[in-house]
């Protein structure tokens, strides 16, 4: 029971306060459970693809490879793939967490794994023509090198900065989920 | 449209798998299919917090927080609204451009949607899950800083 409810923690609190909102307003209950019918069905056309996707690099790459490009050695290659990645990866943020995992089980270095996060938040080459016609280049502009300076920034420091305990929960994590 | 172009490429790099090593793509399959189930219940509890917290706070009434003449409060508010929840970037920039069409400031509407896609409050246990909490939590911190200065690099130069 208490294992049930450790591995899924997030869907138990979303029941819980969906109830709430059901005991508080059905009407606002009926209308989220429908939008979150609806997120889901959305999001559940991209899981079996990426998913799939994901089967096969674990699969055709190996960890040499991956280290290659984009392990500590990479250099400036490692963290262009990542930004690469991010930026043609679809969906929200939570499909790209499984990515992440593979990424660090692969062995690619840490920091470009956090590149890649700040890439697939920010930076996104299917919605980058959009924003160029609706904010302006300058708009884009500043968002794409603002936010990707900060994100590399800040990938640099939490590499320096994590215990190799926390390292080693992640990599275990990593092993857990992709 | 999208989804058809990430199923064609799948589906491209599926069958070349296939004709190379029938195998490695059994495999692979057999995996996507296990590490799938393995996220799934996450990423179902997630869309469910979404649909609740958008019942919640509507984009109606947030949008109307973001006058050009809300000044810093707007800014504060939108990057306030915005860390609450992840939104992916093909929702947030049409709901964006929608708020200037109405009237909206640029810097405010900038801090709504970067944080919109970068922080995500709500979604942190899961992201803890990933990574653990020192992981999370940085990188959400980074995501409110470069929201930041987002902000103030569209205040001064837009």
């Amino acid at each position: 029971m208490k294992k049930f409810y450790s591995n899924n923690k997030l869907l138990i609190i979303a029941l819980v306060l969906l109830l709430g909102l059901f005991l508080f307003d059905s009407n606002k209950g009926i209308e989220a459970t429908k939008s979150a019918v609806y997120n889901f069905k959305s999001v559940g056309m991209i899981l079996p693809p990426i998913f799939i996707l994901i089967g096969l690099l674990d699969v055709w790459v190996p960890k040499e490879v991956m280290v290659k490009f984009m392990g500590h050695g990479s250099g400036l290659k490692g963290g262009a793939i990542a930004v690469f990645l991010g930026a043609v990866g679809a969906g929200p943020l939570v499909v790209s967490f499984p990515i992440a995992a593979l990424l660090i089980k692969k062995g690619a270095r840490l920091a470009y794994v956090f590149l890649f996060l700040g890439a697939w938040t920010s930076v996104k080459l299917p919605i980058f023509m959009f924003e160029l016609a609706n904010f302006g280049y300058k708009f884009t502009t500043l968002h794409v090198i603002s936010s990707m300076t900060i994100y590399y920034i800040g990938a640099i420091i939490l590499e320096k900065t994590m215990s190799p305990k926390a390292k080693a929960i992640m990599e275990e994590k990593a092993n857990k989920y992709a | 449209m999208l989804n058809g172009f990430l199923y064609f490429v799948v589906l491209f790099f599926l069958l070349f798998s296939l004709v190379k090593d029938g195998k490695k793509t059994k495999m692979a399959l057999k995996k996507a299919w296990k590490s799938m189930m393995k996220n799934i219940m996450m990423i179902m509890g997630m869309m469910i917090l979404m649909g609740v917290v958008f019942k919640v706070i509507d984009p109606e009434t947030i949008g109307s927080f973001f006058g050009k003449e809300s000044g810093l409060f707007g800014i504060f508010a939108g990057l306030g609204i915005g860390s609450f929840a992840f939104i992916p970037s093909f929702i947030a920039f049409p709901l964006g451009a929608q708020l200037i069409e109405n009237g909206a400031g640029y810097p405010q509407v900038a801090g709504f949607i970067s944080s919109l896609m970068g922080v995500g409050l709500i979604s942190i246990t899961m992201e803890v899950e990933y990574f653990g909490k020192q992981a999370a939590i940085t990188r959400n911190a980074f995501a409110v800083l470069a929201s930041v200065v987002f902000v103030v690099l569209v205040g001064v130069i837009i």
